[in-house]
């Protein structure tokens, strides 16, 4: 039972990588992006590409991962994000799913629609065992990752300048801009951030949920459910909801895989009814 | 002499080209319809068949039965509505005289009725689940059935000491096809069996792995689309189930040729049952994993690849016993009995259910060289789908 946590935890910790850059961009730019999980394929994609062509290993292929996706995110921020900031939801919605739809194409056309495949190197595989408790390698890994990841965005969020000048632009705009914070220059910085761990995420991802073309469309509903449930206004929310996450869709169908795959679902619901603005949601005005 | 004789050879020769050209340019073409998932998820089966249709055209020609074949390529992308649309759309504008193709069960069943009204032989190439031949009596099948491959699983097991298994299959049409065929048959011979069914969109086996590492089964059997097979695989290694002694078991689909050299060496040792393995020793088969990779470099023909292929060649049989008529009862009846030597091994078409009888191999995951491969150690003959030949 406490493996099946264990194995629970490192797959919400992915979930909270490939999330919070979500709701690091939805949240604090209170911008809808949907098209979220193709920067994480493209993250995915460039470490599988770094491994296979140029044969890098496959530490060094996480970081290159981030910047791929981070760099397109200024690039992409910079030509069509900034044009929709102004427009309504639903025009955002509109747009970043077209995004979606044309990075599966793309992709599909680029690199084939086969799976992705990567070797992990031999000291990730595998597994030992504690006290009983079977524990793998690759998931110990990523959670540490994953957890020194959610700590320092914690702390770079509540106790940097960066982060309250983000706060201070976020919440208005344009007295930030009289008090001289280069709001633009931080929007696609944050954006930057953003789309860079979800490519991080995309990277960690590929070797427990898998990497094809459809990964944006087929792993949507679970970035939305972690950023919904766990509130965007702060980074301890969505870990939260991406860990209770992990764990209950693990432990779900572990204990009752009949109906395994809707508990999630289930829980969900019951959140939102519960507590409508997130898990951890500031008191709003 | 010689001088005359050569100028004789010539312009027999000369004659009869011009006989044959005049005979094919006389009758129109006949126009197959191929529908693919071209793109998509399962993109994967639509390109190794259309590999494979063009390699029998190049290699056996397209004039059978004195008439040309025309293929004509379209892209479902798995979407059975597309399917059927692009089906009738085929029938009608096109006038085709054959469809074939169908990467999924239910790209198949959607093209029944159509098939059905249009008097349309419907040659399925891929698709899987056993029923599928009884929604038309149009369809016939050059793939193979999921019961057909696994049930001679459970012979297998039990007469080799495994008394206990667990199945995990994915929760749709083919997977519930072979947990059922495969737990029947082995409890019937004695064994005991758990199951689980893991929902089709299912990000991580860990769940459903630590189950079966609890349960501590002599062996484990699976079914999953190819695609996630190499997920799987690594899941299973990455728990220690290869290590607690844990045999991996099942139809071919998880060691799919496609995909076996990406997922890497935790797939040694897997033993599978399946109507082919691009390993498969004969010199036809050499012959044709040869021609494949020539034509599609980086490609390993699968069991998609042998089904289109031999879809072709049936259709080919078929048009050769018609003398070149291609309506569609003529050709089905041609179609029913029908047998060669496919580069599987010897096949037959049931004249009763219209699907195929091959032989199911029983193989193990191996290196061969420095590549994976399946590599076959027992032949179970002429197997028919047990379900249809149960009723």
């Amino acid at each position: 039972m406490l493996t099946i946590l264990f194995d629970g935890i490192a797959y919400g910790m992915v979930l909270f990588v490939l999330g919070c850059g979500l709701s690091v961009t939805m949240g604090l730019m209170n911008f809808v992006n949907l098209a979220h999980g193709a920067f994480a394929m493209l993250g995915g994609y460039v470490a599988v590409q770094a491994m296979q062509r140029l044969g890098l290993p496959f530490l060094a292929s996480l970081p290159l991962a981030f910047l791929a996706a981070a760099v397109v995110g200024i690039v992409l921020e910079r030509l069509i994000y900034r044009p929709m900031y102004a427009k309504s939801h639903l025009d955002q919605v509109m747009f970043s799913i077209g995004l979606v739809f044309m990075a599966v194409a793309g992709t599909d056309w680029l690199m084939g629609s086969t799976q992705q495949f990567i070797h992990l190197p031999a000291w990730l595989q595998g597994r030992f065992e504690i006290a009983g408790v079977g524990i793998g390698r690759y998931r110990l890994f990523v959670i540490a990752i994953c957890g020194l990841l959610a700590f320092s965005l914690q702390w770079g969020f509540t106790r940097t300048r960066f982060g309250s000048r983000l706060r201070a632009a976020v919440d208005d705009a344009r007295v930030a801009r009289g008090l001289g914070i280069p709001v633009n220059r931080l929007f696609a910085l944050t954006f930057a951030l953003g789309s860079g761990l979800a490519g991080l995420g995309g990277a960690l991802g590929i070797e427990l949920m898998g990497l094809d073309p459809s990964f944006p469309l087929k792993f949507m509903i679970y970035f939305l459910i972690v950023v919904t449930v766990g509130g965007t206004s702060s980074i301890t929310g969505p870990f939260f909801a991406a860990m209770l996450l992990g764990v209950a869709d693990v432990v779900g169908k572990y204990l009752v895989p009949q109906v395994g795959a809707f508990i999630i679902y289930a829980l969900m619901v019951v959140l939102l009814i519960t507590r409508p603005h997130g898990l951890f949601a500031r008191a709003r005005a | 002499m010689t001088v005359r004789r050569t100028i004789l050879s010539g312009m027999l020769g000369l004659a009869l080209a011009a006989s044959t050209s005049g005979f094919a340019l006389a009758q129109e073409a006949v126009k197959i319809g191929l529908i693919l998932p071209m793109t998509g998820p399962f993109a994967s089966t639509g390109k190794q068949i259309d590999a494979a249709v063009k390699l029998f055209l190049a290699k056996e020609g397209a004039t059978h039965g004195g008439r040309k074949l025309e293929v004509i390529l379209k892209d479902d992308a798995g979407n059975a509505d597309a399917t059927r649309r692009l089906a009738q759309e085929l029938v009608v504008n096109d006038k085709v005289s054959v469809l074939a193709g169908f990467g999924l069960t239910p790209l198949a069943m959607a093209t029944a009725q159509v098939a059905t009204q249009a008097k349309v032989p419907e040659i399925v190439m891929a698709a899987a689940t056993a029923s599928i031949t009884e929604a038309s009596p149009y369809i016939v099948r050059t793939s193979f059935t999921l019961p057909q491959a696994s049930e001679p699983m459970a012979d297998w097991a039990w007469a080799n000491g495994i008394k206990k298994v667990f199945t995990v299959v994915t929760d749709y049409g083919p997977g519930i096809d072979a947990e059922t065929s495969f737990a029947n048959k082995f409890k019937a011979a004695g064994g005991t069996v758990e199951s689980v069914r893991v929902p089709l969109r299912n990000p991580d086996f860990a769940p459903f792995l630590q189950r079966v590492s609890e349960a501590k089964p002599d062996a484990l059997f699976v079914f999953v689309p190819s695609g996630v097979g190499a997920q799987f695989m690594k899941q299973f290694v990455e728990r220690g189930l290869d290590k607690a002694g844990v045999k991996l078991i099942g139809p071919g689909d998880v060691v799919d040729d496609d995909i076996l050299e990406g997922i890497g060496d935790v797939a040694l040792g897997a033993i599978t049952t399946h109507h082919y393995s691009a390993a498969h020793d004969s010199p036809a088969n050499k012959a044709f994993v040869e021609a494949f990779q020539k034509a599609n470099p980086g490609m390993r023909p699968n069991f998609m690849a042998v089904g289109g292929y031999d879809g072709m060649k049936l259709i080919a049989k078929a048009l050769e016993a018609t003398k070149g008529d291609a309506s569609g009862d003529k050709l089905i009846a041609a179609m029913k009995g029908a047998s060669w030597e496919s580069v599987r091994g010897p096949v037959k078409i049931d004249p009763d259910t219209r699907d195929i009888i091959q032989n199911i191999y029983v193989r193990k995951t191996q290196k061969v060289g420095s590549e994976l491969h399946n590599v076959e150690f027992a032949t179970i003959k002429d197997v028919k789908d047990p379900v249809k030949a149960r009723k």
